[in-house]
C-alpha cells in the first residue's frame, strides 16, 4: 500500500425529507404496502405529467449554503434515458448541465489531526427509482413503485479523498449536515443516504488519474470503508499482477465483503440527456435564498463552540454532543433544565453507552428528555443520591416508569436527610459494632466509612451520605 | 333508426337556441347524431369508439338542467374527443395496438372541462399513431377517408375530428396539433381548425407525442363556434408545468372587430413554391380580407425552409422518450410468454407499435446519442430560435400572418404513404407555427377539383381571439365554410 | 450523416426494438433519407445562437410540499396484464 495511493470521490444520495414527492403530491413515507404510494405521475401513465414540488429548491438551497456553494439561480431537468424495471417512464429526471448547486466544499479532521478540504462538484436535484424484489413470485421478480419520485440530492465531491476512512468521515460529515439542515431523515437502514464511490489508484507521488470503477449502493458508513479498503485492495492486486483495471459499476456485496461487477445496468449505456420538455426552467431569485438562509439552523461547528460556553464543556465533549442533530437537541434540552456538566456526563456516559451516537434518534430513547433532567435535578436537590439516580434511570430505560418523581415516591426512595431520623440508627450501629469502635478509637480513623457504609445499608441506601457521615464522626468522637 | 331532428350541420349558436327554444331535446340531438354515426361511420371510419350510452346519459341530465334554465353556452352540445386524450373508463388507444387495451382510469383536464361545461361526448376519434401522420393512414384501427371523397385521405393526425365534423357526426371535436395536425386535417375536410399558443390549454391527460410541441385545439363549422369551444378548454392548470397562468379565455370577444385597419404580413417564403391553383385561392382570400379593411404587408421569414428538417430532429428525440414507458409492464400491450425482461421490452414495443412511431423512435434515440446530440438536437433547438426570432420580427410591423394551410387539397389514399418525405413536406407550413408557440388558425377559402382547402392565420402570442375574429369577420363576407359533402348512404349499420 | 447497419442495431437496442434481419437494409434506407432531410439545418450558422427548448421563454410555477393524493392501486393496477400482491410482475432478473 505504501507504493500506491488511493484517488476517491463519493456521490452520495439523500432523500430529502419532504411531505410529498418532487413530481407528484404523494406522499414519501418509508414502509406503505407495495405501489400504494405509486400515483399516475409516478407510475409513469400515459398523458401524465411532473409538476415540481417547491420544497426541494427550499432544501437544496439550504444545503448548498451550508456547504458555502454556489446556488445557481437557474436550473433545469433533464430527462436521463435508460430502460430499467424499477425506472416507470424509461427516463429519470435529473439535472445535467444546469444543477441547483456547484463549487462547495467541506472540511474533514484527518486522521494526523490536521484539517482538509474536500470540494463538492455540485449537487443537483432528481427522483428516486422503485424497487425490484427478487422473492420468489413464480419465478417472476415483483416491483414496487412507492419509492419512485422520492426526491434526491446527488451530492458529488471531487476525487480529493485519498483513504476509506477520509471517505467515511467525510460521508459522515455530510449526514451530520443535512440531519442538522433537517433536509434528510438520515436513516442510512431505510436508505435516506446511500453512497456510490468512485475508487481509482495510482503510484505515490504520481499526479494522473489511473482507470476508476464505481461501487454503487453503499447504505452504511462500516461497508463504506470496507467497501473501498476491498476495492483498493483489488485494483492494487490486479495491477501487481500485470493486469488493468477496468472502467466499470461494482456492486458491494457486505455478507462476503467483496464487490462484483453489476450484471445488467449501465452496461454500454448511452443515457442521451436533453432538457426535460415538460419542465421549465428553475429560476430563482436572491429574496428565495435569502429567506431560506434566515430559516437556517445552527450549523453543527456553531452549536459546538455554544455548547462549549454555554454550558462550560470540553472541545472533546462538545464535538460529541453536538455530533448529530437530534443528540444535540436532546442534550440542550437536558443541560437547559439541570446542572450542565452532570447533564453532559449523563448523556455521554448512560445514553451513548446504550446507543451509538450516529443512530442516535431522540425519538427513540426510552428517557424523554424532560426525565432525565428531574433525575439530575433530584441528585442536585439531595433528594437522592446518584448511585439510586442509576437505579431510577434504569428503570425509565426498562420502561418500569415514565416518571422520575413518581417512581421515587412509590419506591420509597428518597434520600434521609433528617438527623432525627437518622441518629438512632447511627446510635444503634455504634452500640452493636463495639470492637470497630474501640480501634477507631484508638487511632483507625479510616472505618468511619465501615460505620458510613452499615448505616447506608440500614437504610437501603436512602440516607444522605454527607449527613450520616457528620453524624457518625460526631458520635464517635464525643465520647 | 332514429329521425333526424335537425340537419347535422348546424352551428352551435344554431343548436343552442333550438335546445333552448324546445325545438328538439339534448337526448333527441344525440340520438339522431348517433344514428348518423351509424349510418355513415362505415365508410368514414372517424370514430375508434362511440360512447352512446355515456351520450345518452349525459344528454339526459343537461335536459334537465335546460329545464331548469341553469344552461350554458356548451350545455347539450354534442362533440367527439380525438382518441389521444384519457377519458375515464373509456378505451383511449392513442391509435395504437399498445393502448388497445387501455381503458383510461382518469380524464384530461380538456376531457374534464368540456364535461363540467355540458357537452355531450359522442365518441373518441381516429387519429395516425400517437398522432404521427399528416394522413391518418397511420392508425391500428385504419385509415380514416374524406367525407368529401372517400377515396383521399382527410390529412393527419387528428383526421377522425376533422372527418367527423365535416361529415355532420358532430358539430365540433377537439384535436392535438404537434406540427400541423389540427390545421392540416382542417383544411383538407373543409372545416375551421385553430391550435391555440403552446399552452393555452392544458396537456394533462394528453398523450405525449412531442411534448414540447404538443397542444389542444378544436375543430368547428365555423369561427364563432370554435372561439366558444376553445374558450372553455383554456385556463391555468396546477398539474401541467407548462400551462400559461392565465384565467379562462373569452376568445369570443373579437368576433364583431372589423378588419379594418388590421396588418396582415405574408410572407415571400410561403407563396414561392405554391402551386397555380392553389396560390390563386390564397390570393383572392387575401383580396377579400383587404376588401374587407385589412392591410397586406409582405414580409420574410427568411428560416422557414429549416424548419422541417429541425421539427425532424426535435419531435423524434421526444417522442423516443415520451414513449419509453410503453415497456409491457403498468398499461398496455404486453408479449405473450417473455423469456426475460429484455424480451419483455423489445417484443411488446415491436410487436405493438405501427411502422412509423418505430421510424421516428429510431431516428430520435439517434440524434439524442453520444456523438449526435450537438450536431443534430442542439442545432435544431439553435434553429427553433432563429425560426422564433423571424416571427418575433415580422410581428414587429404586422398584426397578423396569413399564409397557405398545406400545399395543397388532400391526396388520394396511399398515395404518399411510402415516401415519408413527401408526407413530411405536408407539414412545410404549419410546423414552423410549432417550433415558436403561436396561435394558427385554418379556414376554408375555396376548393380545387371539389375538395376544399384552408388559409392559415397565424397570430401572436395568446392572441386567439384576433385570429377568430378575422376568420369570423371572413366568414361573413364569404361562404366557404358552409359547404358539406353528401355522404353516401350505404345501409350498413356499425357494429 | 448517414447511419450504417452497425448503428442502426446500436439503436434499435437502444430503443428496445426489433429490426427483422431481412429490412435492416430498407430501415438504414429510410433512416438516411430522413437523415439527408435533417442535414439542411447544417447550413445555417448557429454560432452563438442559444438552444431553444420550450416554444417560449417561461419560469417554472412551483407546487407547494402538500400531499393530496391518496392509494389507488387497485384501480391502477386494473390495466395492469400481471400483478402480484400489490407488485407489478417482470420476468426475473439479475441486478
Amino acid at each position: 500500500m505504501a507504493d500506491w495511493q488511493a484517488v476517491i470521490g463519493l456521490e452520495i444520495h439523500a432523500q430529502l425529507n419532504t411531505r410529498s414527492k418532487i413530481f407528484s403530491a404523494v406522499s414519501t413515507a418509508f414502509g406503505a404496502a407495495p405501489n400504494t404510494q405509486a400515483s399516475l405521475v409516478d407510475l409513469g401513465f400515459p398523458g401524465v405529467l411532473p409538476v415540481t414540488n417547491e420544497a426541494v429548491y427550499e432544501k437544496a438551497v439550504a444545503f448548498g449554503l451550508g456547504v458555502g456553494a454556489t446556488i445557481n439561480h437557474q436550473s433545469v431537468f433533464d430527462r436521463k434515458n435508460y430502460f430499467y424495471p424499477d425506472l416507470p417512464k424509461g427516463y429519470q429526471i435529473t439535472q445535467l448541465d444546469e444543477p441547483i448547486v456547484e463549487h462547495g466544499h467541506m472540511d474533514i479532521n484527518c486522521a494526523d489531526g490536521g484539517r482538509k478540504t474536500i470540494h463538492i462538484t455540485r449537487a443537483h436535484l432528481e427522483e428516486d427509482a422503485g424497487k425490484s424484489l427478487h422473492k420468489d413470485y413464480a419465478g417472476e421478480t415483483g416491483i414496487d413503485l412507492n419509492r419512485a419520485g422520492t426526491p434526491l440530492l446527488e451530492i458529488v465531491s471531487e476525487p480529493d479523498l485519498r483513504s476509506a476512512e477520509e471517505a467515511s468521515t467525510y460521508a459522515r460529515q455530510i449526514h451530520k449536515l443535512l440531519t442538522y439542515l433537517d433536509i434528510c431523515d438520515g436513516n442510512m437502514a431505510e436508505g435516506s443516504m446511500r453512497c456510490d464511490a468512485n475508487v481509482s489508484i495510482r503510484p505515490s507521488g504520481s499526479s494522473e488519474l489511473g482507470t476508476r470503477t464505481e461501487t454503487k449502493n453503499i447504505n452504511s458508513f462500516r461497508f463504506l470503508e470496507q467497501a473501498i479498503n476491498h476495492e483498493i485492495e483489488r485494483q492494487i492486486a490486479v495491477i501487481e499482477s500485470g493486469g488493468r483495471v477496468v472502467q466499470e459499476t461494482r456492486l458491494y456485496d457486505p455478507d462476503r465483503d467483496e464487490t462484483r461487477p453489476m450484471r445488467s445496468k449501465e452496461t454500454a449505456m448511452d443515457y442521451r440527456y436533453f432538457p426535460e420538455p415538460d419542465l421549465l426552467p428553475v429560476v430563482i431569485d436572491d429574496s428565495f435564498i435569502s429567506a431560506v438562509r434566515d430559516r437556517l439552523p445552527e450549523m453543527p461547528y456553531e452549536k459546538r463552540a455554544r455548547f462549549q460556553t454555554a454550558f462550560g464543556l470540553s472541545e472533546e465533549d462538545a464535538e460529541t454532543l453536538s455530533g448529530n442533530r437530534s443528540l444535540a437537541d436532546y442534550f440542550e434540552y437536558v443541560a437547559s433544565a439541570s446542572d450542565p456538566r452532570q447533564a453532559s456526563n449523563w448523556v455521554r456516559v448512560e445514553l451513548l453507552g446504550r446507543i451509538s451516537k450516529d443512530s442516535f434518534n431522540s425519538e427513540d430513547v426510552p428517557v424523554p428528555a424532560s426525565e432525565l433532567a428531574s433525575l439530575i435535578n433530584r441528585i442536585s436537590d439531595e433528594t437522592i443520591s446518584g448511585k439510586i439516580a442509576k437505579t431510577v434511570f434504569d428503570a425509565l430505560w426498562q420502561g418500569e416508569t415514565d416518571s422520575v418523581d413518581a417512581y421515587i415516591d412509590a419506591k420509597g426512595l428518597k434520600q434521609v436527610s433528617d438527623s432525627s431520623d437518622l441518629a438512632p440508627i447511627v446510635t444503634a450501629i455504634i452500640a452493636n459494632n463495639t470492637k470497630q469502635v474501640e480501634q477507631y478509637r484508638a487511632g483507625k480513623t479510616k472505618l468511619l466509612g465501615f460505620f458510613v457504609g452499615q448505616v447506608m445499608k440500614e437504610t437501603g441506601g436512602k440516607a444522605n451520605p454527607k449527613q450520616v457521615n457528620d453524624l457518625v464522626r460526631i458520635q464517635l468522637d464525643t465520647v | 333508426m332514429v329521425a333526424h331532428v335537425t340537419t347535422p350541420f348546424q352551428s352551435i349558436a344554431e343548436i343552442r337556441a333550438n335546445l333552448d327554444d324546445g325545438t328538439y331535446s339534448c337526448r333527441e340531438l344525440a340520438e339522431s347524431l348517433i344514428s348518423r354515426i351509424e349510418e355513415h361511420d362505415n365508410d368514414i371510419n372517424a370514430f375508434i369508439t362511440v360512447t352512446a350510452d355515456d351520450a345518452r346519459s349525459t344528454a339526459d341530465a343537461q335536459d334537465v338542467l335546460i329545464a331548469k334554465g341553469q344552461a350554458g353556452p356548451l350545455t347539450g352540445i354534442p362533440l367527439a374527443h380525438k382518441d389521444i386524450f384519457c377519458t375515464e373508463g373509456v378505451k383511449t388507444s392513442a391509435g395504437s395496438k399498445m393502448l388497445d387495451n387501455f381503458i383510461a382510469p382518469y380524464s384530461a383536464t380538456v376531457v374534464a372541462k368540456l364535461k363540467a361545461a355540458g357537452c355531450v361526448t359522442l365518441g373518441k376519434t381516429n387519429l395516425d399513431e400517437f398522432a404521427m401522420g399528416s394522413s391518418n393512414e397511420n392508425s391500428y384501427y385504419g385509415p380514416v377517408r374524406n367525407p368529401w371523397q372517400t377515396s383521399h385521405v382527410p390529412g393527419g393526425s387528428s383526421g377522425g375530428s376533422a372527418a367527423a365534423v365535416a361529415a355532420g357526426f358532430c358539430p365540433v371535436s377537439t384535436g392535438t396539433d404537434t406540427g400541423g395536425s389540427i390545421r392540416q386535417p382542417a383544411s383538407m375536410c373543409g372545416v375551421t381548425g385553430i391550435k391555440p399558443t403552446y399552452g393555452r390549454v392544458s396537456r394533462w391527460g394528453m398523450i405525449a407525442f412531442a411534448s414540447s410541441l404538443d397542444q389542444a385545439g378544436v375543430f368547428a363549422r365555423n369561427a364563432e363556434d370554435a372561439a366558444i369551444l376553445l374558450s372553455a378548454m383554456t385556463g391555468a392548470d396546477p398539474r401541467d408545468s407548462t400551462c400559461i397562468d392565465a384565467p379562462i379565455a373569452d376568445l369570443t370577444q373579437e368576433l364583431s372587430t372589423p378588419l379594418t385597419g388590421i396588418r396582415i404580413g405574408v410572407p415571400e417564403q410561403y407563396l414561392s413554391e405554391l402551386d397555380a391553383p392553389m396560390a390563386d385561392l390564397l390570393t383572392s382570400a387575401l383580396f377579400e380580407m383587404e376588401a374587407g379593411g385589412a392591410k397586406l404587408v409582405d414580409i420574410s421569414l427568411p428560416h422557414t425552409r429549416y424548419a422541417v428538417p429541425a421539427y425532424y430532429v426535435i419531435a423524434p428525440a421526444e417522442c423516443s422518450t415520451n414513449l419509453s414507458r410503453y415497456d409491457g409492464v403498468r398499461f398496455g400491450y404486453r408479449c405473450e410468454d417473455p423469456e426475460d425482461i429484455e424480451d419483455l421490452y423489445k417484443r411488446s414495443r415491436s410487436e405493438a407499435f405501427g411502422d412509423e412511431v418505430k421510424q421516428r423512435i429510431l431516428v430520435g434515440t439517434f440524434t439524442l446519442s453520444t456523438g449526435y446530440y450537438d450536431a443534430y438536437y442542439r442545432k435544431a433547438q439553435q434553429i427553433r430560435r432563429l425560426i422564433h426570432q423571424d416571427f418575433v420580427a415580422a410581428f414587429n410591423s404586422v398584426d397578423v400572418i396569413a399564409a397557405p394551410t398545406c400545399p395543397g387539397p388532400a391526396f388520394r389514399l396511399l398515395e404518399k404513404i411510402s415516401d415519408s418525405i413527401a408526407m413530411y413536406l405536408q407539414d412545410i407550413y404549419t410546423i414552423p407555427v410549432n417550433l415558436a408557440g403561436l396561435p394558427g388558425l385554418s379556414m376554408p377559402i375555396g376548393q380545387i377539383g371539389e375538395m376544399p382547402v384552408g388559409m392559415q392565420l397565424i397570430g401572436q402570442y395568446l392572441d386567439e381571439a384576433r385570429l377568430l375574429g378575422m376568420a369570423h369577420q371572413f366568414q361573413q363576407r364569404t361562404d366557404w365554410h358552409l359547404a358539406t359533402p353528401t355522404l353516401q348512404a350505404t345501409g350498413v349499420s356499425h357494429g | 450523416m448517414a447511419v450504417n447497419k452497425e448503428t442502426v442495431l446500436t439503436i434499435a437496442t437502444l430503443a428496445h426494438l426489433e429490426i427483422a434481419i431481412d429490412q435492416v437494409d430498407d430501415q438504414i434506407d429510410r433512416m438516411n433519407r430522413i437523415l439527408d432531410l435533417v442535414d439542411e439545418m447544417q447550413a445555417v450558422n448557429t454560432h452563438e445562437v442559444r438552444p431553444l427548448a420550450t416554444p417560449f421563454d417561461q419560469v417554472q410555477r412551483l407546487r407547494a410540499d402538500e400531499v393530496t393524493e391518496s392509494n389507488q392501486r387497485e384501480k391502477l393496477q386494473s390495466v395492469a396484464t400481471r400483478t402480484s400482491d400489490g407488485l407489478y410482475l417482470v420476468p426475473r432478473f439479475v441486478e
